[in-house]
């Protein structure tokens, strides 16, 4: 439609259209009654050198200037690895000041970049993200060694319920219907899939009800949004508060009364099945391919997601849906019917991340276990602005953020952990203001469509 | 009314809704209006829906009821034992929530009998103040999630000064709320001022503010010389003093605190900001359609800042009653107590409209106080509660489906309007 389509660009807000839908953010009904001179117009966005330079000042501050004394050490290999590599050790303060003269460097670049009008393109932001979380690491373990594949395989852990419920979210907005359900669809996959497991036996039909369940909620969502026009972040809240009460209260009632045969954790949880000769692999193998069976579903399940909805004739109706309802039933697309069961299959893809809560992980049901995971995994999708890739990278980055908290309070950091814990959410407020800025999500999502 | 959607915009002219100078309609055709809002409207539906809800849940209660189980094992032998067992499960969950709601008619005396009623006023206090706030929000447009944030950094605010100070009474009451009300407005400001300086995404932010003012305040709470009580070693706060703590409404004898009058007079105030105030005009034409405010000359961006910053507030006052109010003797990082979350239900119940918001306070205070009651004496879990407040709030959004479950007459003349999408602000 004009030029901050989501799929395409790298950074929005960095040159045009920046004082056109400056205030516009809650309606999108004329993208196009925008003035076409205003598309032209050039404002030099200083979000991006500013962030960084900000950054460049803790790191300043806090390598060099309070640099810590000692080596910090980084294990890359785990004993039962086929090659092992030697953990490496590098002298704290060195490294630190080596890194922060980098950080500088890239600050400055991005600095003469926006002078000259020109975008700062994303692989700028991720090196100096990760230049500064390696300087990090390394002060935080001065005198210390960081297991850096537990640190990883760990942060896939977390990450993997998360990007199923971000993929659900990605494609219930994507065909026009806010899904604040993620939570509910994630507690219910939860929940559903232990009984079925634990009573059949039979993981499989585990992971088939977690999916039912998804499903389910969907439906209610689907039904109340669609036919009866209720406003959907209403619905999707109010899911989310019916699905906790209910399975708490079947919890209390019926699972906690019963644990042998409802709520078995051996019966429940899945093995991990190395795939040989790629597990073998140095630091990827261990984190990758050392997994249960939910997490290789995930990776088919984020590629088959992005090629569907960007190569296929399914996603583009899907994206028209959710764009421009008007035009999708003028060509004949049954908007209804197409937000129905794309809604039905984001609930079944939420529904198996939830599986991973107890079949993948913990292996028994726990009151409100997703504690919150639905709405991360929301901002994962407003964050990696409504594509599956960067959606699933936002996921990771949170998964990563909350692990990285537990492994530095293993090893002592010098952070009180509150402040550690607290990070990953200061970083995505700092990310969304700074980085992400004004996102524009697909034109129709959240309202109905009603057909005249 | 009729329109099938949409709690949080004040749609159309509502007979709920004060009347906003409704130009030159004649009192007759009102009064239509008022019997056919009766009769299939949304008074009607809220009834039913409760009915609905209470009916899906007493279902429910019978389903997981041991005994009932065990008279469906021989159910063809004696069917009459199952439905005994059923009506024995049902109404005795049923009458134990009333009475641990309104009246117990088991105690001795009209004082004792009366307890409950004000249990669910104590309860009701801090729901009502930041189902406003929430409430609030919706009616500019804006997904306040952020409750639990702006609760605790307005219970610790209100909390640090009821016990560091020594002032006489009065004055250190209305310090220590003011100090709570303006920790949540700043807060909830934080917001307002991202969103409108850099289009950051009010949901993203509430909820991530969220979890930084949980740690933030678990950081002080175990922190000496911040919020930790001295000489102890628990992340639990000193009690504050007691020229700071809301006076009791109705005597010693019951829970009710000078709080719900604060409530209450938030509950006007909002009501004349949002009707009769300049501001409050320029909060409703950006809920409604930003563009068109923006066109018309209001500064949506202030409007966002201001609004957030009066959201918060609402909810600050929330965390303020209960440590002034309900937990005087200290508080830990749990004093929230989900509050932030049922607000959300609450405005959605109440439509976003002050007094709406009100008496669907009340009403889910009347549940938490009756649930506690329930899992005491009859062994339900509570969360039975959840489940029931939950299924209302979604009847009430959808009346179509309570009218075709009840066989009701759709009311005439109404056309189906385009549902407008305040809060389509979640995608952007």
């Amino acid at each position: 439609m004009n030029a901050e389509r989501p799929i395409v660009d790298e950074n929005v807000s960095r040159t045009e259209l920046k004082t056109a839908v400056a205030d516009a953010p809650l309606q999108h009904n004329h993208p196009d009654s925008l003035p076409p001179a205003l598309e032209t117009t050039v404002v030099k966005s200083w979000k991006a050198p500013i962030a960084f330079g900000i950054f460049s000042i803790i790191a300043i501050l806090l390598f060099v200037v309070f640099g810590r004394e000692g080596t910090s050490g980084f294990r890359l290999s785990t004993d039962s690895d086929f090659f092992q590599i030697p953990t490496i050790q590098a002298p704290t303060r060195a490294t630190g000041i080596v890194l922060t003269v980098l950080l500088v460097a890239l600050a400055a670049y991005s600095a003469f970049l926006v002078s000259r009008s020109r975008p700062v393109r994303l692989w700028v932001t991720v090196v100096f993200a990760v230049l500064f979380l390696v300087g990090f690491l390394t002060w935080a373990s001065a005198g210390a060694t960081i297991p850096v594949p537990g640190l990883l395989v760990g942060a896939v852990g977390l990450s993997v319920p998360l990007v199923f419920g971000a993929l659900g979210g990605v494609i219930s907005e994507r065909v026009g219907v806010v899904n604040v359900a993620i939570e509910g669809q994630l507690l219910a996959g939860a929940f559903v899939s232990a009984i079925v497991a634990s009573v059949t036996g039979q993981p499989v039909l585990g992971l088939l009800s977690a999916m039912a369940a998804g499903v389910l909620v969907s439906f209610v969502l689907a039904a109340f949004s669609i036919k009866y026009f209720v406003d959907q972040v209403i619905v999707g809240v109010v899911l989310n508060v019916l699905v906790t009460g209910l399975t708490s209260f079947l919890y209390s009632q019926v699972l906690s009364k019963n644990t042998e045969l409802l709520n078995n954790s051996g019966t429940i949880r899945l093995p991990r099945l190395p795939i040989p000769g790629l597990s073998e692999i140095p630091i990827l193998g261990p984190v990758l391919f050392r997994q249960t069976i939910i997490v290789y579903i995930l990776y088919i399940a984020v590629a088959v997601v992005f090629f569907a909805l960007f190569k296929t004739r399914w996603g583009l109706r899907l994206r028209a849906v959710g764009e421009h309802p008007q035009a999708a039933d003028t060509v004949g697309i049954n908007v209804a019917r197409t937000r129905f069961w794309n809604v039905s299959l984001a609930g079944a893809i939420a529904g198996l991340g939830g599986a991973y809560f107890t079949m993948g992980s913990v292996g028994s049901f726990n009151k409100e276990m997703t504690a919150g995971a639905g709405f991360i995994a929301l901002a994962a999708v407003i964050f990696g602005r409504w594509d599956p890739i960067r959606a699933t990278l936002a996921a990771l980055l949170f998964g990563f953020a909350s692990n990285l908290q537990s492994v530095l309070s293993i090893i002592g950091s010098p952070v009180p952990s509150e402040f550690m814990l607290m990070l990953p959410y200061l970083v995505t407020i700092f990310a969304v203001a700074g980085v992400v800025g004004r996102v524009r999500g697909p034109a129709a999502s959240g309202k109905p469509y009603i057909k005249s | 009314m009729s329109q099938p959607t949409v709690p949080p915009v004040d749609s159309g002219p509502p007979v709920a809704s004060p009347p906003a100078k409704p130009d030159a309609s004649t009192p007759e055709p009102r009064w239509h209006g008022v019997m056919r809002e009766i009769v299939g409207g949304s008074a009607m539906i809220s009834v039913l829906a409760v009915v609905l809800a209470m009916l899906a849940g007493g279902i429910l209660i019978a389903l997981t009821d041991d005994k009932v189980s065990a008279a469906a094992g021989y159910f063809f032998a004696r069917p009459g034992d199952l439905v005994k067992a059923v009506w024995d499960s049902v109404s005795g969950a049923y009458t134990a929530l009333f009475q641990g709601a309104v009246y117990n008619f088991r105690r001795p005396g009209f004082i004792a009998g009366i307890k409950p009623l004000t249990e669910t006023l104590t309860f009701a206090t801090p729901l009502i103040a930041a189902g406003l706030g929430v409430g609030l929000a919706f009616r500019v447009g804006l997904f306040n999630i952020g409750g639990r944030g702006q609760m605790l950094i307005a219970a610790a605010c209100a909390g640090w000064v009821s016990w560091s100070f020594e002032l006489p009474y009065g004055l250190h009451l209305i310090l220590a709320v003011a100090a709570g009300i303006i920790g949540g407005a700043l807060w909830g400001g934080i917001v307002g001022l991202l969103k409108a300086r850099t289009g950051a995404h009010e949901v993203i932010v509430t909820i991530m503010l969220n979890f930084v003012a949980l740690y933030l305040i678990s950081f002080m709470l175990k922190t000496p010389g911040l919020l930790q009580a001295p000489g102890s070693n628990n992340p639990k706060t000193p009690a504050a003093l007691p020229t700071a703590v809301f006076p009791d409404l109705l005597g010693p004898q019951f829970n009710l605190h000078w709080g719900f009058i604060f409530v209450i007079a938030a509950t006007v105030y909002v009501w004349y900001l949002l009707n009769r105030s300049n501001l409050g005009f320029q909060f409703r034409a950006v809920g409604e359609n930003p563009n068109a405010a923006r066109v018309a000359g209001i500064s949506v961006n202030k409007m966002y800042i201001y609004a957030m910053l009066f959201s918060g507030g609402l909810v600050g006052l929330a965390g303020v009653a209960q440590v002034l109010g309900t937990v005087t003797t200290g508080f830990s990082s749990g004093i929230d107590a989900g509050i932030g979350f049922d607000a959300i239900t609450v405005a959605l119940l109440g439509r976003s409209k002050p007094w709406g918001i009100f008496f669907a306070g009340i009403l889910f205070g009347a549940f938490k106080a009756g649930g506690f009651a329930m899992q005491a004496s009859e062994g339900i879990p509570i969360d039975i509660v959840v489940v029931i407040q939950s299924l209302i709030v979604l009847f009430i959004a959808a009346p179509p489906l309570v009218r075709a479950v009840f066989r009701l007459p759709k009311p005439s003349g109404i056309s189906l309007r385009r549902p407008r999408t305040s809060t389509a602000a979640v995608t952007k």
